[in-house]
C-alpha cells in the first residue's frame, strides 16, 4: 500500500483532431488535497472525466492504489473508490434530496434501509438535513452543489473529486463550500479539486497542478505555483490585473 | 433474376422511395427543428388526401389542380397543431418528452374521430372520369411506369429542390437553420423563435401535405388510411437521421427499394420485412441513423 | 463513518418515510378490499366484463411503468410481450394440452428472453430512436404472427370449448373467476412496484432515468438496470396477455398485437402519473370505464364520438397534468417557479 492513491502516467485525450488533454503526469499522495486550477478550456474537466472513468483516454494509464483502472467504466471506479462532482449539476430531481444520497450510499450498503440510515449521516454531515425531504429539483443552486458532494460522499469514496463546487457561490456560500472540504479530509477522504476561483483553493490545498491547454504548466506548494512566471502570464495575471 | 426484372425493381422502388420521403421529410424537418416528434403526422397526410378528394368532387377539378390547395390547407393545418396543441406541450415542467409523444398522438386520434365523424369510414376514391393520370401506365423498354407514381415522383424530386433553395438561400431558411442549432441563443439576434416553430410546422405539414395529395390519385382514402405511412414515415426519419433532411430523401429512397424487393421475392403479406430488416440492420450499426449527428 | 444518533429533522424524514410506507399498504389492503366486493354488488355483465378489463390495465400499465415510468426508456412496443403472453398460453393449451397457469409462466419468462435479447441491441438507442424501434419491431412481431400458419395466421386460434373449470381456467357465463384473477394479477403487479421502489432497483432505475451520467458516476449500472427493468415489465406484461387470452377465449394477430395495445398499456400510467406507484391504478380507474362506455354507447355509431372522446381525454391530460392525477394529491408543495 506505498503506491500513491492515484496515479495519472502520461494520459491524453483528443477530441477528433483537437487535444484537450496531452501528456499529462501526476500524482495525489493519501489524505492530500490537491488542487487542479488553469484558465477556462485547460482541459482540467476533461481530465477528471478520464479520472472518473467518464471517458476513456486516447493514451496513458490511470493507476488507483497501484493498479491499472483504465479499462474500468465509471461504475466501476466509483465501487473502487473514486467518487466525483459534476461541474454543472447533475441532480435526479424527480426524487428526493435523501433518495439522492440513498442512491450513491447502496454501492456500499446493498440493502435500501441500511443505504437510507447511511445517507441520512452524510447529509447530516453535509449540513442539507433541513432539506431532506425536499426534491431535489426545488434546491438553490449552493444547496445542489452540497447535495452534489453529499452524494459522491454516500459511496465512501477514497478519493473524492470535486469539479468547481465552488463555482457561482456567494463569498459566505463559498467559505462554508471550504469548512466542509476541510471536514470532509478530517475524515480520511482524500480531495482532488478543481477550481478555478484561486482565492478560495489556494489556502486549501496542499499541493496545486496547473493545467494550461491541456498540458501541465506547474505543479508545487500553493505559493510556489502563484509565485510561478508562467502561471502568473496564464492565469492569475489575467485575474490580478482585472481585480 | 432478369436485368428486366431488376430494372422493375429498382423503378418501383425509386418511385414509391421519392413519394415516401417526401412523406417523412417535414416530419424530420420539425424534428430536427424542436426535437418533438409529431406523432399526428400521418393523420395530417390523411387530410390532405380528403382535401384533395373535396376538391375534386366539389370543385370539379382534376387533383393535379386541387395539389396547391391540399398544401395550403395543411400549412394552416400545421401552424395550428403548432399553436393549439404543441406549444403548450413543450411548456410542461415534467415529463416533457413523454408529454409531447401524448399530446401529438392525442391530437392524432382526435384527427382520426373527427374524420370518421365527418366523413364516415368508408374507403373513396378520386372519381376517374376526373382523374387525369389515374390508372394510367407507360411502359418502357418492358418495365411499366404508373403515370401517378412518375409524375408523384416528379413532383417530390421538385419539393427536394425547393426545399434545399428554402433553407439555403432565404432568410427564414436561414432562422430555421439558426433556430435548430441553437433556440435559445436566436432570440438575442431577433429572431422570434415561435414565429419560426409555427412557420416550422407549416411547412413540415405542407410537405406531407403534398405527399397526400400525390397519394390521392392513385390510393384509397378513409381516415385509418395513414397508419402504415405513418410507421414508413418513422423508419425512414429514424434511418436516415432525427433531423437530416438529405437524410429523409436518401432514406425514403432505401425504404422504397426495400419494399420493391421484398414484394417480388415474398409473399406480398410480407412486403414490409424487407423495411424492418433495413431499419434494423442500420441501426444496429447507426444507433443515431445514416446521417443523424444528434 | 461511525453511526451516530441522526440530528431531528433527518430523523423525522426517516420517520416519515416508514410511515409512507405503512399507509400505502394500509390504502392497498382497502383498495383490494374494495374491489373484492365490489363485483358482489354489481351483477350486470356488461359492468362485471368493465370491472376485468380496468383491473387487467391497472396490472399491465403497472407493469409498462416498471420500465417507461420508473427507467425511462418510453416503450410503444409492449404489445409484442402482451402478444407473447396470449399467444404462447394459447398454443400451449391447444396444441399440446398444457394447462393455462402452466402457460401463463412460460409465456412470461419467454417475453422476458425476447425483452432482454432485444434490450441487449436497443438500450443503445437514445430517446426518440428507442420509441421508434419498439414500435418498429411489434409491429414486425405482428407481422411475423400474421404469416405464421401454424398460430394460425391471421385467423388465430379458437379455445375449445370446455365446462367450466379452474384447472383450465375456463368460465363461460361466470365472470367473478375472472375478476378475481385481474385483481391478483394487479395485486401482485402492484406489489413488485411497492418492493421495487423500496428496494436499490427502485432508486438506480429513478436515477437512470433522471441523469444516467450521474447515475454512473455513482456506481449504477445502467445497462443491467435497463435490462433487468426491461425483464421485469415485459414478464408482467406477458402474462396479462396471457390472462387476456384466457378471458376471450380467442385470439387473433390484431386482437392482441396492435399498435393500440401498446398504448394502451401506457396511458393509463401517463394519464395517473407515470413513474408512481398509483398513478397506473388511478389512471386505469378513470380511462378503461370511460373508454369502454363511450365505445359501447358512442363507438356503434360508426360516426367516430368515441375517438374524439379518447383523443381530446389525452391530449387534455398530457398538457393539463404532465405529472398525473396523483399530483393532485401529493402533498408535495408545487416548485416555486
Amino acid at each position: 500500500m506505498n503506491a500513491p492513491l492515484l496515479q495519472v502516467d502520461d494520459v491524453s485525450r483528443r477530441f477528433g483532431g483537437l487535444a484537450a488533454v496531452s501528456n499529462v503526469s501526476f500524482e495525489v499522495g493519501r489524505g492530500e488535497i490537491v488542487g487542479l486550477i488553469g484558465p477556462n478550456g485547460a482541459g482540467k474537466s476533461t481530465l477528471f472525466n478520464l479520472i472518473a472513468g467518464a471517458l476513456p483516454p486516447s493514451s496513458g494509464r490511470i493507476l488507483f492504489e497501484g493498479e491499472d483502472v483504465t479499462a474500468l467504466a465509471a461504475p466501476d471506479r466509483c465501487r473502487r473508490g473514486i467518487g466525483r462532482t459534476f461541474q454543472v449539476v447533475k441532480s435526479f430531481d424527480s426524487m428526493s434530496v435523501l433518495d439522492n444520497v440513498v442512491v450513491g450510499a447502496l454501492v456500499r450498503h446493498p440493502h435500501a434501509a441500511a443505504a437510507r440510515r447511511k445517507a441520512a449521516e452524510v447529509l447530516d454531515f453535509a449540513g442539507l438535513a433541513p432539506r431532506a425531504a425536499s426534491p431535489a429539483g426545488d434546491l438553490t443552486p449552493p444547496e445542489k452543489r452540497r447535495l452534489e458532494v453529499a452524494r459522491a460522499l454516500a459511496t465512501e469514496p477514497k478519493l473524492l473529486l470535486l469539479d468547481e463546487v465552488m463555482t457561482g457561490l456567494t463569498p459566505a456560500e463559498a467559505q462554508k463550500g471550504v469548512e466542509l472540504v476541510r471536514k470532509v479530509r478530517e475524515t480520511g477522504v482524500t480531495v482532488l479539486m478543481v477550481e478555478h476561483v484561486m482565492e478560495i483553493v489556494m489556502p486549501l490545498v496542499d499541493r496545486a497542478f496547473v493545467l494550461h491547454l491541456g498540458r501541465e504548466l506547474a505543479h508545487g506548494k500553493p505559493a510556489d505555483v502563484a509565485a510561478d512566471p508562467g502561471v502568473i502570464s496564464a492565469y492569475l495575471g489575467d485575474r490580478r490585473r482585472a481585480s | 433474376m432478369t436485368a428486366q426484372i431488376f430494372l422493375q425493381i429498382v423503378a418501383s422502388g425509386l418511385l414509391m422511395g421519392l413519394i415516401y420521403a417526401l412523406i417523412a421529410v417535414g416530419l424530420s424537418l420539425i424534428f430536427g427543428l424542436m426535437d418533438v416528434v409529431n406523432f399526428a403526422h400521418g393523420e395530417f397526410m390523411m387530410l390532405a388526401m380528403y382535401a384533395v378528394f373535396g376538391a375534386v368532387v366539389i370543385i370539379g377539378i382534376d387533383p393535379l389542380m386541387a395539389m396547391p390547395l391540399a398544401v395550403a390547407a395543411l400549412f394552416v393545418v400545421g401552424a395550428t397543431a403548432y399553436l393549439g396543441v404543441v406549444q403548450h406541450a413543450m411548456r410542461a415542467k415534467a415529463n416533457i418528452g413523454m408529454v409531447q409523444i401524448f399530446a401529438t398522438f392525442g391530437l392524432a386520434v382526435l384527427i382520426r374521430g373527427v374524420s370518421q365523424f365527418l366523413f364516415t369510414s368508408d374507403y373513396r376514391n378520386v372519381p376517374a372520369e376526373r382523374n387525369l393520370l389515374g390508372g394510367k401506365t407507360i411502359e418502357l423498354g418492358g418495365v411499366f411506369l404508373p403515370l401517378p407514381q412518375l409524375v408523384g415522383a416528379g413532383i417530390s424530386v421538385l419539393a427536394f429542390v425547393g426545399l434545399w433553395l428554402l433553407i439555403t438561400r432565404t432568410d427564414f431558411g436561414k432562422a430555421l437553420e439558426a433556430t435548430r442549432e441553437d433556440a435559445g441563443a436566436v432570440a438575442l439576434v431577433g429572431i422570434d423563435k415561435n414565429r419560426v416553430f409555427t412557420l416550422g410546422w407549416g411547412l413540415g405539414a405542407s410537405l406531407v401535405g403534398l405527399a397526400g395529395a400525390i397519394l390521392a390519385i392513385f390510393y384509397y382514402i378513409h381516415p385509418d388510411v395513414a397508419a402504415p405511412f405513418a410507421l414508413i414515415a418513422y423508419v425512414t426519419v429514424a434511418l436516415g437521421g432525427f433531423g437530416s433532411v438529405f437524410g429523409a430523401l436518401v432514406a425514403g429512397i432505401m425504404v422504397g427499394l426495400a419494399e420493391a424487393l421484398t414484394a417480388t421475392i415474398l409473399p406480398p403479406a410480407l412486403k414490409s420485412v424487407g423495411i424492418y430488416a433495413l431499419y434494423l440492420g442500420v441501426l444496429f450499426i447507426r444507433p443515431k441513423g445514416l446521417f443523424g449527428s444528434l | 463513518m461511525a453511526s451516530q444518533a441522526l440530528s431531528a429533522p433527518l430523523a423525522a424524514t426517516t420517520a416519515a418515510h416508514d410511515g409512507r410506507r405503512r399507509r400505502e399498504l394500509i390504502a392497498f389492503a382497502i383498495l383490494l378490499a374494495a374491489f373484492a366486493v365490489l363485483p358482489h354488488l354489481v351483477k350486470d355483465v356488461y359492468a362485471q366484463n368493465v370491472i376485468v378489463l380496468t383491473l387487467m390495465y391497472a396490472a399491465l400499465s403497472q407493469s409498462w411503468n416498471i420500465l417507461g415510468g420508473y427507467c425511462g426508456q418510453i416503450s410503444l412496443g409492449h404489445a409484442l410481450y402482451f402478444g407473447t403472453g396470449a399467444y404462447a398460453t394459447s398454443l400451449l393449451y391447444t396444441k399440446f394440452g398444457v394447462i393455462p397457469w402452466f402457460g401463463m409462466i412460460v409465456g412470461g419468462v419467454i417475453a422476458a428472453a425476447i425483452a432482454l435479447v432485444l434490450g441487449y441491441q436497443l438500450f443503445r438507442l437514445a430517446g426518440h430512436y428507442f420509441a421508434i424501434a419498439t414500435i418498429v419491431i411489434a409491429e414486425a412481431g405482428l407481422l411475423l404472427v400474421h404469416n405464421w400458419d401454424w398460430a394460425g395466421a391471421a385467423t388465430g386460434i379458437q379455445w375449445p370449448f370446455v365446462p367450466d373449470s379452474w384447472l383450465t381456467f375456463q368460465f363461460g357465463r361466470d365472470k367473478l373467476p375472472y375478476i378475481y384473477f385481474a385483481l391478483g394479477l394487479f395485486a401482485a403487479t402492484w406489489l413488485v412496484t411497492f418492493a421495487i421502489e423500496g428496494s436499490r432497483w427502485g432508486y438506480w432505475w429513478r436515477a437512470v432515468k433522471d441523469n444516467a451520467d450521474a447515475a454512473e458516476s455513482l456506481g449504477v449500472k445502467i445497462f443491467k438496470s435497463k435490462m433487468a427493468a426491461a425483464a421485469v415489465s415485459a414478464f408482467f406484461t406477458a402474462v396479462g396477455g396471457a390472462f387476456y387470452a384466457c378471458f376471450v377465449q380467442y385470439i387473433d394477430p390484431d386482437s392482441v398485437m396492435a399498435f393500440k395495445f401498446s398504448l394502451l398499456m401506457a396511458l393509463p400510467a401517463v394519464l395517473g402519473g407515470i413513474g408512481t406507484l398509483w398513478g397506473p391504478v388511478v389512471g386505469a380507474v378513470i380511462l378503461i370505464p370511460l373508454m369502454e362506455t363511450t365505445s359501447s354507447y358512442l363507438g356503434g355509431t360508426g360516426r367516430g364520438i368515441d375517438l374524439i372522446v379518447y383523443g381530446l381525454l389525452v391530449m387534455v391530460v398530457a398538457l393539463a397534468r404532465p405529472e398525473g392525477i396523483v399530483s393532485l394529491f401529493s402533498r408535495r408543495k408545487a416548485p416555486k417557479a
